[in-house]
């Protein structure tokens, strides 16, 4: 298993919003939901690239500021019809900081 | 915790349809049992006509496969008909000793054919034309048999007739009334259709009265004989004399029964645990016997089902079209006309084209079509929306195209007539094809289904309106379009824009989780669709009181840039009136030069646009954009745009205004002005109009005795001349009428909605009654307008200047720990 590394403070990250760790594997995008949770998917739509950290997240799911695609933040699936996958990163929440683990 | 029982009596298409609602609002709620007195899981009836013709199979037609009822948890009882409902235990009973419990019952019987009083209906060879049974037994009989005849002139009889006579059969119809398909089409019409049927070698007989079908010497019906005496060969006889509503199984039950299942608003029954819904039902005295109304039907008891309880039904304006391929032939609403009516006619009966517009004080109020049904549903949204027709009366006939510069499907406006091949969609690449390939292959019905399935018409929206063509000639009388002024914000709600701008205006609701809680939002959170709409209602209803919510806005409105491509952004000063000077010029070129900007191009707009910024670099880019006293161009937002110029008097040889100063004088009245859209103005200071106003959302035009206003021009997506809302003699007026029209916009526009779109809604004598002749409410229209704008600041220059604001534009650099 790979080292945690941390990410910023959880308060650093406004609720239905997000921010991007640049990281050796390329930008993250770093969500907070409306219930506090966290998730962490690698910065590039499956559809044509474009920043998911920029995108309008609402429930568990983010929508690409591109061209609209739906994905979830949990398993970064892309909601049908459209079929496609972002890579997702381990995150947590620990003494008030966002924590995430490259793998 | 049990499910609570619901049954379902009748596998058609309205029962299914309202199961496929209810399992979409509460998938846990029921366990359902459906029972189904055909051998077949639910199939689309209304294509039994071209099975029928050959043109389709049955595998083709089927709605919802086994596997649907087994994946959804359904016990599903085919071939078994109910006996009778034990309405006191609750209970339904099938033949063999089946009971079933029910906590609420569902009927959904549909109808049965109506056989006339005859004498030899009972012969072999006598047959309605209602299932697959019957169309099978049509298709098995014209392989040995020569002479068919068809009692009914209406659509069924005539899809009928068409079907039989592709297989190879001698056809004649026979109708009582004096023309075909009188409830659908005018005389004129049906003539037409007629010619062109005898052409495809039908034959007709009408007024004709059956009085008996004649047995032969093997025991099948033989000829038909009539009141008259005429007597005509006929080895199969179809009967297609209408359908009556099937109430046996509700009247034996004692329920409350006239001409249908009685039931209310929300398809209740006199018995409140049993709803209807279908061709079986009377609601509000009506049966409907169209797939359109039952759609709707099912939506709303689905609603009540679910224990919603927020949904109503007021009943349905239908429209028909025929599916004898070949035949365009549409009819929609009150065609027949009367006392208070105006008919506009456009009648070529060499060229095969009728078209008849039935208008009642300014608004449509029915349509027929024949041989050119192109702008049906387009005539037939304007019926159901009671939409004010007076500003393109002059045009209503010549449809759609006259008034449409719609793009990107190489200017095809004729869905019928494009190739399967040719592209629809030119955003997202969906050709005419795929489209009826999946609207056959998921059984899809709304506009909505196709753009969830094939993406067409998802991004920019323009083809629109031929998806809807492809669609109603795909799927015939079962197309819904949807009420656009009904038409709900997105998924998360059943509300519509007016209805949830009108909460937040009556409640006086000042957050998106209090209008999500007062109207009952279906999403946690909304999406990325409602959420940009809430908001923008919120801070226009209420500026000052209502906070905006950067998380609900679109990232370009959230960090001041337009997003590219390849996620940098653009950077567009403002330049006001497009007036710039040396220092600014200077500035920007610094600008470029320090942070390496690939692309330095000219916008449209006038003004320059500093492409392919990191986002990182946006606020070092604005500080020192600022220094040089730029701000914020708002390229990027629902908001206003640019006022563009043309020289004017200032300079201009022919100027009669001074276009510059004026241009300039609205550009900062309106700076930070957010809108349902973008906004784009534009003075010219003569009529010779170098700044095409008339494109423009307002369009100022300088004569020598003041200026000419427009308003709810185009020039994007839906090319749209600007029209003429008043003349005005001095610049104030200018401002003062302006921002008025404005105002309104943004006070009843919905969100998305052009200034063209809104104008299409509302008409402009609306808007002119409140900016042109009520001199007290233009004045209070442009001071809320001023009110709303007071105290704007830069927001390029609160994020150079407020840490909070900057972490937007923040990256975090991973500290990762070397292997």
């Amino acid at each position: 298993m790979s080292e945690w590394i941390r990410v910023c403070l959880f308060s650093d990250i406004a609720p239905l919003g997000s921010r991007i760790a640049a990281s050796s594997q390329g930008d993250i995008a770093i969500f907070r939901s409306a219930d506090d949770q966290v998730f962490a998917l690698r910065d590039k739509c499956p559809h044509r690239g474009g920043p998911l950290s920029q995108g309008i997240v609402h429930g568990d799911t983010v929508t690409c500021p591109l061209h609209g695609w739906k994905l979830g933040l949990k398993d970064g699936q892309a909601v049908a019809p459209d079929k496609g996958c972002a890579r997702r990163f381990a995150v947590k929440i620990e003494a008030e900081a966002v924590w995430l683990q490259l793998t | 915790m049990n499910k609570q029982k619901l049954v379902v009596v009748g596998n058609g298409m309205a029962g299914m349809r309202a199961v496929e609602e209810l399992l979409k609002l509460a998938p846990e709620l029921y366990d359902i049992t459906v029972f189904g007195a055909e051998p077949h899981p639910n199939y689309n009836r209304i294509l039994l006509s071209p099975v029928l013709a050959g043109e389709m199979t049955i595998n083709d037609i089927i709605l919802n496969p086994l596997d649907w009822y087994n994946d959804n948890g359904i016990s599903l009882h085919l071939g078994k008909t109910i006996e009778r409902i034990d309405r006191t235990r609750r209970k339904v009973i099938a033949g063999e000793g089946l009971e079933i419990e029910y906590d609420r019952l569902l009927l959904a019987t549909g109808s049965t054919p109506f056989m006339p009083p005859i004498p030899g209906t009972d012969l072999p060879g006598v047959i309605s034309y209602r299932d697959i049974r019957d169309t099978d037994e049509m298709i098995a009989t014209a392989r040995r048999y020569r002479n068919a005849v068809v009692i009914g002139g209406g659509l069924l009889g005539l899809e009928a007739a068409n079907g039989l006579r592709q297989r190879g059969m001698e056809v004649t119809v026979v109708h009582l009334m004096p023309w075909l398909m009188e409830r659908q089409l005018d005389k004129a019409a049906a003539d037409m259709l007629k010619v062109s049927l005898e052409a495809r070698g039908l034959k007709f007989l009408l007024e004709k009265q059956t009085e008996a079908m004649i047995r032969g010497e093997s025991g099948r019906v033989a000829a038909l004989r009539f009141k008259d005496g005429l007597e005509i060969p006929a080895d199969l006889v179809v009967v297609a004399a209408g359908i009556r509503p099937n109430t046996a199984l509700a009247e034996s039950s004692r329920l409350h029964c006239n001409r249908g299942i009685v039931v209310n608003d929300t398809m209740q029954t006199y018995d409140p645990r049993i709803y209807a819904v279908g061709e079986c039902v009377a609601h509000r005295g009506i049966n409907y016997g169209l797939v359109a109304p039952l759609f709707e039907q099912a939506k709303v008891c689905a609603n009540h089902l679910a224990n919603f309880g927020i949904s109503r039904y007021t009943g349905t304006v239908t429209s028909t079209k025929l599916k004898v391929t070949g035949i365009d032939l549409f009819s929609a609403g009150n065609f027949i006309g009367g006392e208070g009516t105006d008919e506009i006619v456009l009648h070529d009966p060499s060229g095969g084209v009728y078209k008849k517009l039935v208008v009642r004080n300014d608004t449509l109020i029915g349509a027929v079509l024949y041989g050119d049904t192109a702008d049906g549903a387009w005539y037939f949204k304007m019926v159901k929306d009671e939409q004010n027709i007076r500003e393109i009366r002059d045009h209503l006939m010549f449809g759609q195209n006259s008034s449409v510069g719609d793009l990107g499907h190489a200017g095809n406006a004729h869905a019928a007539t494009m190739a399967d091949d040719a592209e629809v969609c030119g955003c997202n690449g969906v050709c005419k094809g795929d489209i009826v390939k999946a609207i056959k292959t998921h059984g899809l019905f709304t506009v909505e289904d196709v753009r969830k399935t094939t993406k067409a018409s998802s991004s920019c929206g323009s083809c629109t309106g031929l998806v809807e063509q492809i669609l109603a000639s795909t799927i015939g009388g079962a197309y819904t379009p949807a009420q656009s002024n009904n038409k709900p914000v997105c998924g998360c709600t059943e509300h519509s824009h007016g209805s949830v701008r009108e909460a937040i205006r009556t409640q006086h609701l000042l957050t998106i989780p209090a209008v999500m809680k007062a109207l009952d939002w279906k999403t946690p959170n909304g999406c990325a669709s409602c959420r940009p709409a809430l908001n923008y209602y919120l801070i226009s209803s209420w500026p000052g009181e209502a906070r905006d919510d950067p998380q609900s806005r679109f990232i370009n409105e959230r960090a001041h840039a337009n997003i590219q491509k390849d996620g940098t952004y653009s950077v567009i000063p403002r330049m006001w009136g497009g007036l710039t000077t040396p220092s600014e010029l200077r500035a920007i070129a610094d600008v470029a030069d320090k942070f390496q900007v690939p692309t330095v191009k000219m916008t449209g707009g006038a003004r320059i646009d500093l492409l392919g910024i990191k986002k990182d670099d946006l606020p070092r880019v604005w500080a020192d954009l600022g220094a040089a006293g730029m701000v914020s161009g708002h390229a990027y937002g629902k908001s206003i745009r640019t006022v563009k110029t043309c020289v004017g008097a200032e300079h201009c040889r022919f100027g009669t205004q001074r276009s510059m100063a004026m241009g300039v004088k609205l550009e900062r009245m309106l700076f930070g002005m957010w809108s349902p859209h973008k906004v784009k103005l534009a003075v010219s200071g003569c009529p010779r109009n170098c700044a095409e106003a008339g494109i423009k959302d307002i369009g100022v035009i300088g004569v020598d005795s003041g200026y000419e206003l427009y308003v709810a021009g185009n020039g994007g997506i839906k090319t749209e001349v600007a029209q003429f809302l008043c003349k005005v003699k001095s610049d104030e007026e200018v401002m003062e009428y302006s921002a008025a029209f404005l105002q309104i916009y943004r006070e009843e526009g919905y969100y998305l909605e052009r200034t063209c779109h809104y104008i299409a809604r509302v008409g402009l004598d609306h808007v002119k009654a409140a900016v042109v002749d009520d001199a007290a409410r233009r004045k209070s229209l442009h001071e809320r307008l001023l009110f709303a704008l007071q105290d704007y600041e830069d927001p390029w220059q609160q994020a150079v200047q407020q840490p909070a604001l900057r972490r937007e534009y923040e990256v975090i650099k991973l500290q990762e720990v070397p292997a």
